[in-house]
């Protein structure tokens, strides 16, 4: 199982790693962390034109559609980026990997954890749009913090599982971007779990993101938590983030040779 | 040695290096083996294929490592030097066999890993310190005196892509430098950089090894090897074949060495001549008069020299220059006294008899030039010819005198004892 004693020792490469990771990402561009925001805006303004007024789903959600696509599109712009930048990030780091020793597990997880900023910075852009849609915040909100750890675990697990599998088969790479659509698809970003018939459910929640980001909207726009989806899709992401790192340690060892 | 910090046992390390390809003839078996061949792929990739090619990196090395000892390996290249460091390293598992390391590694394969063009000097000089072990405190004490290292206090704020490759080099060895491991593993990292900057290299291995740290290098420079190691192994085909002192390792590299290349037959032949007057061929005789490149100290060299086209002056002469196996120039020749008796025709003979040699046990080599004396050069024909002195008993005692620890020459010497 996972050298927990040995990552703890590693702990400040990781800070550096993810240190880097942030540093470098916006440099030599005119925006900055602006981009961070953009991202999510941008779909989210999208998607509420092509399904919202031309598709008539706004009328089928609670509160202003903008902001319950923006509600959803939070976690899952993290979750999408966070996976396939983790996913890359062995191959991406290869000169390091035939060079130096260090738990190679650090390196999917610090793209994880730089992911995080563009979370926070996106997050200030929530509360304004709250704000503008005059949604006060409440009590719930609190809960987050909780929700964003099961994004983080579903993430880590897929990112982890896909950065293993990238070293030795490259195929994996082109799969991610059509799995990563279908994904969007499987998950109620643009729709509300509510046009699922409740018989699916629990089949539906297998999927982590559906709770995930079930409750972020439950937190945000208030209304009824479904407490089983979320429970399901937890015990979900848990499943996905040991399977994820049992499948990494059992080939981190050949990494250097076949990368 | 009170103790050892690396114990290495049967180590072996294999690698598979592609399968065998399989012709396609007909039409329908290119299109069956494209059909399979993902498959085959997968296989290969997963590695499950019994019919891909393996081979032993590493076999059976087996040896320890006493704590303070500064140990050279040396051997040609894919002897598996390098692999041998990536399994210390812990980059790489070793097949079968293992290894025991007793204290905190610092490996160092190349200078520089993970350096960040987009990143400033101060930024690198962290992440690269993270990376090679050091803690943040650490790095942080030891800032000021890497950046006075490496010389570059002006522009540690600026992007390293900015650099030119030599401030690179000097910031990245810096922050190697400033490393406190007890056990450091180097690979090669010296022989890049000027002059400058590997004689800091090897200063700084010297500290190394006086403050009693176990080092483990891997170097073809055979200079720094003699003068940092202990001791000195000599791989190859994978297998520890020789472990000894560095000056007896080293010789016997040296002469293996020789002994694949064409000049120790003691026949050398130019291939592109320039046009002018030159030298063309280049033998040495032993004292038996057959062509040789092996000699004992007390033997009388022959070196003939063959040399050809139109000389601009006909008053010229030939030189020699001896090198010995740092490339120093250690001695001179001339036929200057004598160059009016010899010039005759364009196509010229010439015999030097050399010696009694008081060489030393080594390899040397010899440069020829034909000109005007200390003036004009027509011909130079660097380390045209090489050869090994085998065996240097001049003082009768049964052992012999090696180049590396008492010189490359013994001068002829008289002894009046009194009472």
């Amino acid at each position: 199982m996972l050298d927990l004693a040995e990552l703890w020792e590693y702990r400040e490469l990781l800070f550096f790693f993810v240190w880097r990771d942030v540093k470098v990402r916006y440099k030599q561009t005119v925006l900055g962390a602006a981009w961070a925001v953009i991202q999510p805006l941008t779909t989210t303004f999208a998607f509420t034109i092509l399904f919202g007024n031309f598709g008539g789903m706004a009328k089928q959600v609670q509160g202003p559609y903008a902001l319950h696509v923006f509600v959803a599109m939070l976690p899952w712009t993290f979750f999408a980026n966070a996976m396939s930048l983790a996913a890359n990030s062995l191959v991406g780091s290869s000169h390091l990997i035939s060079k130096v020793y260090f738990p190679r597990i650090l390196v999917p997880i610090a793209a994880i954890a730089s992911g995080l900023i563009d979370f926070a910075i996106s997050f200030v852009v929530l509360l304004i749009m709250m704000a503008a849609y005059h949604v006060a915040p409440s009590w719930p909100m609190l809960l987050l913090p909780l929700y964003l750890l099961g994004t983080i675990v579903s993430a880590a697990g897929a990112g982890i599982l896909f950065a293993a599998l990238i070293v030795t088969y490259r195929d994996v790479r082109y799969v991610m971007t059509f799995v990563m659509q279908l994904w969007l698809f499987g998950t109620p970003v643009l729709y509300s779990l509510d046009i699922i018939p409740a018989k699916w459910h629990a089949l539906y929640a297998l999927n982590p993101m559906v709770g995930m980001i079930a409750g972020f909207r439950a937190c945000v726009l208030g209304g009824p938590v479904p407490a089983q989806v979320i429970l399901i899709s937890s015990v979900s992401a848990v499943l996905m983030f040991v399977a994820g790192i049992r499948y990494f340690l059992q080939v981190e060892r050949r990494f250097a040779d076949v990368i | 040695m009170s103790s050892d910090a690396i114990v290495i046992h049967e180590l072996g390390k294999q690698y598979t290096i592609g399968t065998i390809p399989i012709g396609d003839t007909t039409l329908g078996e290119s299109i069956t083996s494209w059909i399979a061949g993902p498959w085959r792929r997968f296989r290969q990739m997963s590695g499950y294929d019994t019919r891909s090619t393996k081979f032993w990196a590493l076999k059976d090395v087996s040896f320890r490592v006493g704590v303070g000892e500064v140990i050279g390996i040396v051997g040609p290249n894919g002897a598996g030097k390098s692999t041998l460091l990536k399994v210390l390293s812990r980059i790489t598992p070793p097949t079968e066999g293992y290894v025991d390391l007793t204290g905190r590694v610092s490996s160092l394969l190349e200078v520089g890993t993970g350096f960040h063009p987009e990143l400033t000097g101060r930024e690198n000089v962290f992440l690269n310190g993270a990376i090679l072990g050091m803690f943040r405190a650490e790095i942080l004490r030891k800032f000021d005196a890497i950046v006075a290292f490496a010389e570059l206090e002006k522009f540690i704020d600026t992007p390293v892509k900015h650099y030119s490759s030599g401030m690179f080099v000097r910031l990245a060895f810096s922050v190697a430098a400033h490393l406190e491991p007890e056990i450091l593993i180097v690979d090669e990292v010296l022989s890049v950089g000027d002059l400058h900057f590997r004689n800091r290299c090897l200063g700084r291995m010297q500290d190394l090894r006086d403050e009693g740290r176990t080092v483990l290098f891997v170097s073809h420079d055979l200079t720094s090897v003699r003068q940092l190691c202990t001791r000195a192994l000599m791989l190859n085909g994978g297998r520890v074949v020789d472990d000894g002192s560095p000056a007896e390792i080293t010789r016997r590299y040296e002469r293996m060495h020789y002994e694949a290349s064409e000049s120790e037959s003691g026949i050398a032949v130019r291939h592109h001549p320039p046009p002018e007057y030159h030298i063309r061929r280049v033998e040495l005789r032993g004292p038996d008069g057959a062509p040789t490149g092996m000699f004992d100290a007390g033997d009388v060299m022959e070196i003939h020299l063959w040399s050809s086209g139109p000389a601009p002056e006909n008053s010229f002469t030939v030189e020699f220059k001896l090198l010995n196996s740092d490339d120093e120039i250690i001695s001179f020749g001339s036929a200057n006294p004598v160059r009016d008796t010899y010039y005759r025709s364009e196509d010229q003979h010439f015999v030097c008899r050399l010696g009694p040699l008081p060489l030393t046990e080594g390899s040397y080599a010899l440069s020829f030039t034909v000109g005007v004396w200390n003036k004009e050069r027509w011909d130079f024909w660097a380390k045209a010819i090489g050869f090994t002195i085998g065996r240097c008993d001049l003082f009768k005692t049964g052992h012999g005198i090696a180049n590396i620890n008492d010189g490359d020459f013994v001068i002829a010497q008289e002894w009046l004892i009194g009472s």
